[in-house]
């Protein structure tokens, strides 16, 4: 009943919108927990493949990870997506950090444009998520990971478990966007009481012998996934470890318009396939491993490397994961290959829930115009008042009867100067002859008003029309008193125009008059006494108002 | 101002919108944060209100560049912060703050000045008039400069005011969760009145920074009578 509103290709792309959100969102998280700085470059064409106009890489684990906890599905009431973020030290101590939320209310905004509000408030949103992830505790501790502790994350999909986080967590809340099924939210609970290393008050896991294998950690909850490091190394130039074979095809071109004002036009075109990846095969790992081994047996630390198949991160000094045959039933570590462990083998077929994707890719969109009704969100709505433009009369109203004063345009003008247009502008002749802007725009054409009782309104009126070259009557000037808007006039009973004139030039100051310096010197000096008596009398006055300036 | 240029160095000539939003942020930092502790929330604010480069194609329709984000590592201060991948913007963004703070230092002031960065759009008025800027956005940061004893207060200062900074980052993105008013997305012809699009990489809504020192005696420098009349009466 919630979509009959929405069209269905609204509600496709809205539902593609919120499934790459989610994707997105876990990318920044994890980022934010490797431990090092991010940096994407801008690129002022659009590659077709950045999703929300917003440069975040995609780690394949990560987004592999993701969909695996997803399953699908999309994030909706009671069914959450969380990021759990933990540290686990070096002793196999561990503790929960935070939980990141993506949640999904009730609350419906019917009339949001699908295409394009939702589209960048979501962009907005992964921009607020970047900035916050550097702001929470688990920041700080994750860019000092490494010898004594490292960072973990796991995501899962379902209800919001938040008894790990300790007593008196807090709450940052990120952003939400409203959608037309409902309201996303996105938050962080994460625990402040970090004084975890002396107090081992949090669960124990297997010990670690100087090899880490197995960070599968016992979780109480029905749906636990396996943990996994943050710090995962991706390299460029290796090949694609989850081929994730949809992604790379799924790419978002966009395109906004803004003519007519009042529709929008967004199209989505699927860019070029990608051949996929080959699958990565055993082969890969081996180069990897000999690597690894080496480093293993020369560093007394141990250190995570994720299951980075066919990616070594050495240069930090990680030791890779044995793999060795443990844990094969783990299938984020470096270990043998087989079904359960290793590479997920290319699906043939995308997986549900991708099907629809898949199917859509595949038809041009282009040209699929939205026509949007009048935004009801105030962020579309231009309040910069604008004039209003309506059709006006032919000019030659304009020249019979007034005499327009024009904003700003102060000048008290011999009558024999007036042009034959009649407007206060230089070049009028050469100006447009519709003015209907102005015409109807009361600033400049204020409303029929009585005349002002101004002194100076004589000097305006017409004493004949000689300068006038087109036998239009120029007679009678009839000065339009502006009423503007916001004018108070029941203080002074005038117009900003018209007081400016008035007091344009004021009278001189009396003491400044040439009579009154006509005194002299000696009456100056004779009066001077008198004068340094009553400052003496009142000597603690002034004293009083140094103080002030002090 | 030449009102046929398409950037506004004046003030704002009309004042604030109706809907204009004013935030006000404060910070005591010392003498040596002040610039990176004003960059994290410019660079803040501008992340939020840049998008991609518009590129407009036939029948009105546009696409946006994207825009890339790099973390930057405070050296006085214990904090990190995200800014957009742009040099020139950086750049203009260092000046302006770079400049508040040789004000700040060289004023004989007690420390005390803020530095505003307003958003605004241009409305074109008829020549000879020149254009409006109409403000909807206004955020303004007070700084407050301390100076500190030995080397022990200067380490938890490190600490504060980073902690401080996380605060306000928060602060600053609950704001922009409001979705209360932006411009409108402008026509190609419009573009120039709504954003920045001198920059190559990214695109930001028109701003400007303008910043004010506090003088000693507390109250703007403009207002410089009574410290004409104090002067005069010294002497």
């Amino acid at each position: 009943a919630m979509d009959t509103d929405l069209s269905s290709q609204d509600r496709k792309d809205l539902d593609k919108f919120i499934k790459f959100f989610a994707l997105k969102t876990v990318q920044v998280i994890v980022q934010a927990r490797l431990g090092e700085k991010i940096c994407t470059r801008s690129s002022s064409s659009p590659t077709g493949s950045d999703w929300f106009n917003l440069a975040i890489k995609d780690i394949p684990e990560v987004t592999h990870e993701a969909k695996k906890a997803l399953a699908g599905q999309l994030p909706a009431v009671g069914r959450s997506m969380c990021v759990e973020i933990s540290l686990k030290t070096s002793e196999g101590d561990s503790m929960e950090l935070e939980i990141w939320c993506l949640e999904m209310n009730e609350k419906c905004d019917k009339e949001i444009k699908v295409s394009y509000t939702v589209y960048n408030r979501l962009s907005l949103l992964l921009k607020s998520l970047l900035a916050i992830t550097r702001v929470t505790p688990a920041y700080r501790l994750s860019r000092k990971q490494g010898h004594e502790y490292v960072i973990l994350y796991r995501i899962y999909f379902g209800e919001v478990q938040l008894s790990g986080l300790g007593e008196g967590f807090q709450t940052v809340r990120v952003g939400t966007v409203g959608t037309p099924v409902g309201t996303i939210t996105l938050s962080c609970a994460y625990r402040i009481n970090l004084a975890f290393m002396s107090t081992r008050q949090f669960e124990r896991t297997p010990p670690i012998m100087g090899i880490i294998i197995d960070h599968f950690v016992d979780r109480p909850y029905p749906s636990s996934s396996p943990m996994h490091p943050c710090n995962y190394r991706a390299g460029e130039d290796n090949a694609v470890v989850y081929p994730s074979v949809e992604d790379s095809q799924e790419v978002c071109t966009t395109s906004f318009s803004t003519s007519p004002p009042s529709q929008c036009v967004f199209t989505v075109t699927k860019a070029h396939f990608q051949t996929p990846p080959p699958v990565v095969t055993d082969t890969l790992k081996v180069p990897v491993m000999g690597l690894a081994f080496s480093h293993q047996l020369s560093s007394s630390r141990f250190s995570y490397q994720p299951a980075a198949l066919g990616v070594g991160s050495a240069d930090m000094g990680y030791p890779v994961l044995l793999a060795g045959g443990l844990n094969a039933a783990h299938p984020h570590q470096l270990i043998g290959p087989g079904k359960e462990g290793g590479v997920p083998p290319v699906p043939s077929q995308p997986a549900h829930g991708t099907q629809a994707d898949q199917e859509r890719l595949c038809t041009p969109l282009e040209g699929v115009h939205y026509s949007a009704a009048t935004p009801s969100s105030s962020e579309d709505t231009e309040t910069v008042s604008n004039s209003s433009e309506g059709k006006c009369g032919s000019p030659h109203d304009l020249l019979e009867t007034i005499f327009i004063r024009k904003v700003g345009a102060f000048v008290n003008k011999p009558i024999n100067q007036v042009t034959m247009a009649n407007l206060d502008i230089p070049f009028a002749m050469f100006a447009p002859k519709n003015v209907e802007l102005e015409d109807n725009d009361p600033m400049v054409n204020p409303p029929e008003s009585p005349e002002a009782e101004s002194p100076l309104q004589g000097s305006l009126h017409s004493e004949g029309s000689s300068g006038s070259s087109t036998g239009n009557t120029h007679d009678d000037f009839v000065m339009i008193d502006f009423k503007p808007a916001f004018s108070k006039d029941d203080i002074l009973p005038m117009d900003l125009g018209t007081f400016y004139r008035e007091f344009q030039n004021p009278p001189q100051l009396s003491s400044l008059s040439i009579d009154i310096g006509a005194q002299s010197m000696a009456e100056d000096l004779d009066s001077l006494p008198e004068k340094l008596a009553v400052h003496e009398k009142n000597v603690k006055e002034f004293d009083a108002f140094v103080e002030t300036l002090q | 101002s030449c009102p046929l240029s398409t950037r506004c160095c004046a003030p704002p000539s009309t004042g604030p919108a109706m809907n204009c939003r004013a935030e006000v942020l404060e910070v005591s930092v010392e003498g040596r944060q002040v610039e990176e502790a004003v960059l994290a929330v410019l660079h803040t604010v501008l992340l939020h209100r840049s998008t991609g480069k518009f590129h407009y194609k036939k029948e009105g329709t546009y696409s946006i560049g994207t825009v890339g984000t790099q973390d930057v590592d405070c050296d006085f201060i214990d904090f990190t912060y995200v800014r957009v991948s742009s040099e020139e913007l950086d750049r203009a963004l260092r000046k302006a703050v770079g400049e508040f703070k040789d004000a700040l230092r060289g004023s004989g002031s007690d420390g005390m000045g803020q530095i505003s960065l307003e958003f605004y759009q241009k409305k074109k008025s008829r020549w000879p008039f020149s254009d409006e800027c109409i403000l909807w956005e206004l955020w303004t940061i007070k700084v407050n400069v301390v100076n500190l004893a030995n080397e022990q207060e200067r380490q938890i200062c490190r600490e504060k005011v980073g902690e401080k900074l996380c605060e306000k980052i928060i602060n600053i993105v609950e704001v922009m969760n409001r979705h209360e008013y932006l411009p409108k997305m402008p026509t190609q012809s419009e573009v120039d009145n709504v954003f920045d699009t001198s920059l190559k990489d990214v695109q930001p809504y028109l701003y400007k920074i303008s910043y004010q020192i506090t003088d000693s005696l507390g109250t703007s420098v403009t207002t410089t009578m009574r410290r004409l009349i104090k002067d005069t009466l010294a002497l």
